[in-house]
């Protein structure tokens, strides 16, 4: 439980640079915080969140609630946790929803092209601003481990450990592939409109189609057999025609239909390909992709996880091996497909407390 | 921890140099390299296949990577660490020669301890009662074995010299202490400092 009220704050710039050269502005980042920061500035962890979180991580319906409070793995008793919603998001961080104050209007698709580096940069003037030096961690889970790996490689001085969990130095063909099948299903809508449909009727069928694939690539053969099997939701309605008959189908459209709710079809379009574009790497070989790196790094891969296999995680430990970097790795027996990093808290529980008990600000 | 046990980590701390790298083939619950690192101050890196193990590693503040070793060295650079270390390990793998020639590529030197399947009381034990051996450095039953491959030191001398290992040290230890005369029949546990 995190005691102190918890209220979404909001951190505005002037300007933010982006990767493309092009200049946004100006920013606003959506951030809370949890827990005290100590007198040194020295107990301050970074979370970063995944594609559709936000900066609401703790607390009653935090996306990784289970992970962070009072006496949990990020303990709120010990540590001062910060989250904020990422650049080009949809949760009160600038996007293309957000005003161009050029135009007076929603930016849609005059919003820059954005990279995770970029999403990083943001995240480092809202650290500044809040007058810390040394990261003691950053931790997050798919994309968010690789705003985790960005900050290890653009930020080398300022991070002291880093747990990226169930991500990858870039993606595989098989990830740019669903990525696009979500865009397309986004841009299929006919509400659409090039992404101009701001105070009109939204693409929320595409969206949704969009949330319905990625939430089957979030989970395991395994979990959909033990949650929905062959189920029928009400056998007296079967025959009718392509109604949701099954379990897992009216599952599916109601994951789809609640994410319309507090999604932006385009902020998804920007986001999903920021993911794409990213490559940890940065072009350079995997021996020196990680040198100079000094922090602690704590990788973490989920057995059944297919849409982040393993193997991703271990090219990341490679390159934190060829790097010297002090580095445990584990690959964790679960079932639950990608989304363990979001549910296999007691496991993930027992390696990030015992961690993060050994590192420290110099 | 058992008197074996501790005897051999001692002697393996007494071959490292302070300050040495260290990489740990199934480290398991990381008592040695937790020992190394408080008493060596080594930069030590575990590599264990144990999920369970790991947690207990992490808690002890180790660096260890979840794999196995028959698979996890090809990453390593040459001689990238001052000692590799398989201690009670050797044996349990699936191809100690490929692990061996590994281990020697990745560390400097490397330091291999293994249980003598021709001490005296294994030789009874198969010799007279027709059983596999069990004893204080063979503690398990055919059917929970974690061992494949069963060898003497005399076994382990004759495949380094074939392979053109050299032996810098070698310590055989019996239950309480460092067996001089007769190791092969004597000996339950041997450690040995090797280098190419």
């Amino acid at each position: 439980m995190v005691k102190e009220p918890i209220e979404t704050k909001y951190f505005n710039f002037e300007e933010l640079k982006l990767e493309s050269g092009e200049k946004l502005s100006p920013v606003t980042l959506a951030y809370e915080t949890y827990g005290k920061l100590n007198a040194d500035k020295s107990n301050a962890i970074l979370i970063v969140h995944a594609l559709s979180g936000d900066a609401h991580a703790a607390g009653p319906n935090g996306w990784w609630e289970k992970l962070i409070g009072a006496g949990k793995a990020f303990d709120t008793g010990k540590y001062f946790i910060i989250c904020s919603n990422v650049l080009g998001g949809c949760r009160g961080s600038t996007g293309p929803a957000s005003l161009n104050h050029k135009t007076g209007k929603p930016y849609g698709l005059d919003f820059p092209i954005i990279t995770i580096t970029d999403m990083v940069n943001a995240q480092k003037k809202l650290i500044d601003f809040l007058g810390i030096d040394k990261l003691l961690s950053v931790a997050g889970g798919s994309m968010g481990g690789m705003q985790v790996l960005e900050w290890l490689v653009s930020y080398p001085e300022q991070v002291v450990s880093a747990i990226p969990i169930a991500t990858a130095v870039r993606h595989s063909p098989q990830q740019i592939a669903f990525d696009e099948v979500g865009r397309q299903a986004i841009m299929a809508d006919i509400n659409w409109n090039d992404g101009n449909y701001y105070g009109g009727p939204a693409p929320d069928r595409g969206l949704a189609v969009a949330r319905m694939v990625g939430h089957i690539t979030y989970m395991s053969d395994q979990s959909m057999e033990d949650k929905f099997g062959r189920k029928f939701r009400d056998k007296k309605q079967l025959l009718k025609k392509f109604a949701a008959e099954f379990e897992v189908e009216g599952y599916l459209q109601y994951r789809g239909d609640s994410f319309v709710k507090r999604f932006d079809a385009n902020s998804y379009l920007y986001i999903t390909k920021a993911m794409d574009y990213f490559d940890a790497f940065h072009g350079k070989g995997i021996s020196e992709a990680f040198r100079g790196i000094k922090a602690k790094v704590l990788v973490l891969a989920f057995k059944s996880d297919w849409l982040y296999p393993a193997y991703q995680s271990q090219e990341i430990v490679k390159a934190c091996k060829l790097a010297g970097i002090g580095t445990v790795y584990c690959e964790i027996d679960s079932k639950y497909g990608h989304d363990s990093f979001l549910v296999e808290a007691e496991e993930e529980t027992h390696l990030i407390r015992n961690f993060l008990k050994n590192v420290k600000v110099d | 921890m058992s008197k074996l046990i501790e005897q051999e980590y001692k002697v393996i701390s007494e071959m490292i140099e302070r300050g040495a790298t260290v990489l740990d083939l199934g480290c398991g619950h990381g008592d040695l390299l937790a020992l190394l690192t408080r008493e060596k101050n080594v930069k030590g890196q575990g590599i264990e296949i144990d999920q369970q193990a790991i947690y207990d590693c992490v808690a002890k503040g180790l660096s260890v990577f979840h794999g196995d070793i028959d698979t996890g060295l090809p990453e390593f650079a040459d001689r990238a660490f001052d000692y590799v270390i398989l201690s009670q390990s050797m044996q349990q793998v699936k191809k100690p020669d490929t692990v061996l020639t590994e281990a020697l590529r990745v560390g400097k030197k490397v330091i291999v301890s293994f249980p003598n399947f021709a001490h005296i009381t294994a030789r009874f034990q198969l010799g007279f009662s027709g059983k596999v051996p069990v004893n204080p450095s063979l503690p398990f039953e055919w059917y929970n074995t974690p061992n494949t491959h069963f060898l003497s030191f005399y076994d382990f001398i004759d495949y380094c010299r074939k392979r053109g290992i050299k032996i810098d040290k070698k310590v055989y230890l019996s239950e309480k202490n460092k067996v001089r005369v007769l190791p092969n029949l004597f000996g339950m546990v041997g450690i040995f400092l090797i280098s190419k």
